[in-house]
């Protein structure tokens, strides 16, 4: 078992040199050049440094939101010469990173491989087994249960089943995104730095274009959109964990059982929740396809896209869910949303749904840095 | 047929086209580069100087007309011409909002700049991000684009604008702006221009071409030979020092090399020839490429020890290292003992003093010909570290003659119709040397003030069209 980590992380390490190479190769004109100043924190950050070595690349490449605008301004954007191409070859990085401080290890590795098998296979795998449980218990069509998920399954097995799962995803990433701070770090985050780095990452400041008209999508145009659907599928996300914690508050502390009214505050969070994520998704989804090839990393669509995707699934099923929960059909539309859920709990660590994590460790590092003195002393240009 | 037709892509070409536009005129932009390519030396660009009464956005302090002309001044050393110069300052003062208009982005003074950021105003992500926004803009308004459209040859009677050829095909409009940029690109006219020099060398051999290759100057070598007054040298181009290795065209910025006045710079003889603490590099950063091309093999390099190091824009190449000055004259093929020599007699020259290379120090040499008279100091740690740099071309002044409505001169007579804009012109402003920004600044005013006299003179004709029918 440890002999088959190490040989991952040899191989991943490779292929991590050469994306890390170009980083760098990149960062040596930026920072000859400089003209993106003005975009986002990248380019400051960029400034404090004169090499870039792997924890620096990882750094700056999770600091990066893939916004797109230094490759429309870039006069060495390819075909130059230098074929200077920022968010791209950021991206490379920041998915490596995703899978190089992944825990354990060989998940990382699997879901590289594999993102969008390993998503979409572990929901579906999830989904034929609740319902060959179901089918086993005589509950497949249990007649109108009055929204009683408990009647489907018992509630101790609903919560050991997602409880566990939940735990390990969270523990990964908690591992994956130490590992990644630890690397990156250098000194302590006052309060001001991580007030900072908290508002840079509730509002997606970067994703503004450092001028607050957006970033770029399909071509040199700005757009809002992109920072809005983000702000949809990101808030409607927490409405939802939201809806989640306060129902478990219900459960444990109150006594009140499942299944809410429709007035109930874990009900209204979860429908204003399952909205968001349902607009937001949606928007991004169309926002990726239209998006400029050079924008990022081709052969992540598919991922980043699964990623999109079963957020959707997980929204419309749980709308879906409210919506016939007086039904027959209740404990089919259980069984599928669940299965959404369960597929990214496991792929959480690993995947798209990272990128927040990373990011925002990269931006409280950045508030950090900014806070410190600069040694280099470089003459005005 | 089109109102006007504006020949360039550029940022004068552009400012000329939305100003045409806006005056209500149709308009047709003839870019000779591919979209890929589009914008010329424009897109290489990061800002413009501004006089400004007081704090404005993000300019600090005040520029003021005076001190932008004494400025112009001193850099040209008189060869400007005085009524348009002053144009184009009081001019600059009002660009800014309209370029803002138009989805041009400033930043605020960020890290490096501070210096400039009284009298220059940033475009956020450089002049490839103002050049998009204002492509942008024009397609929004209806101007029509064509790509890949350099036009060769003017068709003019009796002093008026008739129609532009691409090759056989033929533009007809009622005006016409030229803004087709310098001929920088066109090594066969910079080495007629250069000629040969005293060691029968042809100095243009060796120079780079920061920008665009698309500035040939086909269209200005047309015109003077069709009889339009020019004005300037051809000689004359702002030069800068820029790393040997940088590309042919197109390097841009980040060729340039920022520790020459950290150390010394010597020829290919191994020999010291000009003072490199004469004044702050930014001031002194135009003068180093025809100090260069002056120079035997038209090659010099910047020579600096370790404690140089971190305190000069990083490169974009690596320099050459070595830990003897011995192994660094072997490496840049210097004869060593007259590079010793050179590195000796300096380290001898140098006074102590207080080294603050953000300030004209008093570290200085004595009896030391040419001096270095601020940051001097010796090159005794190492490792030493050495960059070739040739001179990097970043545009020509040869121009077109014109006045305050931007008409094309033929005979001292003003066209009606036909108007110029940009490193066309801008010979006329600035006749020689350079202050940082004053390109941009000379093909914002001037683009903007063709657009609009090329607007009035293809209506007017309308209205005279519409009279008589
Ligand atoms: C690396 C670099 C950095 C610079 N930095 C600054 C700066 O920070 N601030 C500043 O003020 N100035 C700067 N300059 C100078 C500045 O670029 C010029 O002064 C300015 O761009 C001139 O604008 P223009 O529109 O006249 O020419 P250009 O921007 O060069 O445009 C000329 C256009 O004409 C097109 N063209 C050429 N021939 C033809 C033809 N026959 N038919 C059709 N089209 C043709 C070209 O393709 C091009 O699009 C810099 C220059 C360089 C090279
Ligand atoms: S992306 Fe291009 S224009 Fe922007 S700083 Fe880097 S090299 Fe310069
Ligand atoms: S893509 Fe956007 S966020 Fe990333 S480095 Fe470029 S400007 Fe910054």
């Amino acid at each position: 078992m440890q002999k088959l980590e190490s040989l991952i992380q040899e191989a991943s390490a490779l292929s991590n040199a050469a994306a890390e190479q170009e980083v760098a190769r990149i960062m040596q004109i930026c920072n000859a050049c400089r003209y993106c100043e003005g975009f986002c924190a990248v380019f400051p950050a960029m400034t404090r440094r004169i090499d870039f070595a792997s924890a620096d690349v990882h750094y700056l490449a999770n600091l990066c939101h893939n916004c797109g605008a230094c490759l429309h301004a870039c006069q060495y954007a390819p075909p130059h010469d230098f074929g200077v191409n920022v968010p791209m070859a950021m991206a490379r990085v920041r998915q490596e990173t995703y899978m190089h401080f992944a825990w354990p290890q060989m998940m990382g590795e699997l879901y590289k491989t594999n993102g969008l098998a390993v998503a979409l296979g572990a929901s579906v795998s999830i989904m034929a087994f609740l319902l060959l449980a179901l089918a086993l218990n005589g509950r497949f069509f249990g007649g109108v249960l009055e929204g009683n998920f408990y009647a489907v399954f018992p509630h101790n097995t609903l919560v050991w089943i997602f409880g566990s799962v939940f735990t390990f995803a969270v523990l990964s990433l908690a591992i994956g995104v130490t590992r990644f701070w630890r690397q990156i770090s250098s000194g302590k985050a006052s309060g001001a730095a991580v007030a900072e780095a908290t508002h840079d990452v509730l509002t997606m400041k970067y994703l503004g274009g450092g001028h607050g008209e957006g970033c770029n999508n399909a071509d040199d145009a700005f757009s809002l959109w992109r920072k809005r659907f983000h702000h949809f599928t990101f808030y409607g996300f927490m409405l939802c964990f939201a809806a989640t914690s306060v129902a478990t508050v219900y459960h444990y502390f109150l006594g009140l059982h499942a299944p809410y009214a429709v007035d109930s505050l874990p009900v209204i969070l979860g429908t204003l929740g399952g909205v968001g994520l349902v607009i937001g998704p949606i928007g991004l989804l169309y926002l990726n396809i239209q998006r400029d090839p050079m924008h990022g990393d081709e052969s992540q669509k598919p991922m980043d896209r699964a990623f999109i995707v079963l957020l959707l699934l997980i929204s419309i099923s749980g709308l879906g869910l409210l919506i016939y929960r007086d039904t027959v059909a209740m404990s089919i539309w259980l069984v599928v949303h669940l299965g959404f859920v369960m597929g990214l709990f496991l792929t959480m660590p690993y995947g798209k749904f990272a990128h927040g994590i990373y990011r925002a460790a990269a931006l409280l590092k950045n508030a950090v840095e900014k806070r410190q003195k600069n040694t280099l002393q470089l003459g005005s240009d | 047929m089109v109102d006007v037709l504006v020949i360039g892509g550029g940022n004068a070409a552009l400012c000329a086209a939305l100003m045409a536009r806006e005056a209500g005129a149709s308009v047709l932009l003839l870019e000779a580069a591919p979209k890929v390519w589009r914008g010329g030396n424009s897109s290489h660009t990061r800002n413009l100087r501004a006089m400004h009464d007081g704090p404005q956005d993000v300019l600090l302090g005040t520029y003021s007309e005076d001190e932008y002309w004494d400025d112009l001044l001193k850099v040209t050393g008189g060869l400007t011409n005085e009524s348009l110069a002053r144009l184009v300052i009081r001019s600059s003062s009002t660009c800014r909002s309209w370029m803002m208009r138009h989805g041009v982005h400033f930043q605020a003074p960020l890290s490096g700049t501070l210096h400039l950021s009284r009298t220059n105003a940033f475009f956020m992500g450089g002049g490839k991000a103002l050049v998009n926004a204002y492509y942008r803009s024009a397609e929004k308004l209806g101007v029509q684009v064509r790509y890949e459209a350099p036009v060769n040859s003017i068709e003019m009677k009796d002093g008026k604008f008739i129609a532009a050829y691409i090759g056989d095909e033929r533009i007809e409009a009622k005006a016409c702006v030229l803004a087709a940029g310098g001929f920088e690109s066109n090594l066969d006219w910079l080495k007629e221009a250069w000629g040969k020099n005293e060691l029968g060398e042809y100095p243009a051999d060796n120079f780079l071409i920061r920008g665009t290759r698309f500035n040939m100057g086909t269209l200005l070598r047309h015109m003077i030979d069709s009889g339009a007054d020019s004005i300037g040298d051809p000689t004359q181009a702002h030069m800068v020092a820029i790393d040997a290795r940088a590309p042919l065209y197109d390097g841009g910025i980040c060729t340039r090399i920022d520790c020459v006045s950290l150390g010394v710079m010597v020829n290919k003889n191994a020999k010291r020839f000009y003072d490199e603490g004469e004044d702050f590099w930014p001031k002194r950063y135009a003068i180093w490429g025809r100090l260069v091309a002056q120079q035997p093999g038209q090659t010099a390099y910047s020579i600096i020890d370790s404690k140089a190091l971190g305190r000069f824009m990083p490169p974009v190449f690596d320099g050459e290292q070595a830990d003897t000055l011995e192994e660094l004259a072997d490496k840049l093929h210097l004869d060593r003992a007259t590079f010793l020599k050179t590195i000796h007699d300096f380290n001898a020259a140098c006074v102590e003093g207080t080294f603050d290379h953000t300030a004209l120090d008093d570290c200085h040499t004595v009896n030391l010909v040419p001096p270095k008279t601020h940051w001097a100091r010796r090159i005794d740690i190492g490792p030493f570290y050495a960059y070739a740099v040739k001179p990097g071309i970043t545009f020509t002044y040869l121009g077109l003659k014109t006045d305050q409505d931007a008409a094309v001169y033929f005979n001292d007579k003003p066209s009606d119709n036909l108007f110029v804009a940009g490193e066309m012109m801008a010979g006329n402003v600035l006749g020689k040397g350079y202050t940082a920004g004053i390109g941009m600044t000379i093909g914002t005013v001037f683009g903007r003030i063709a657009g609009v006299s090329a607007a009035r003179a293809a209506i007017q004709h309308r209205e005279l069209v519409d009279a008589k029918a």
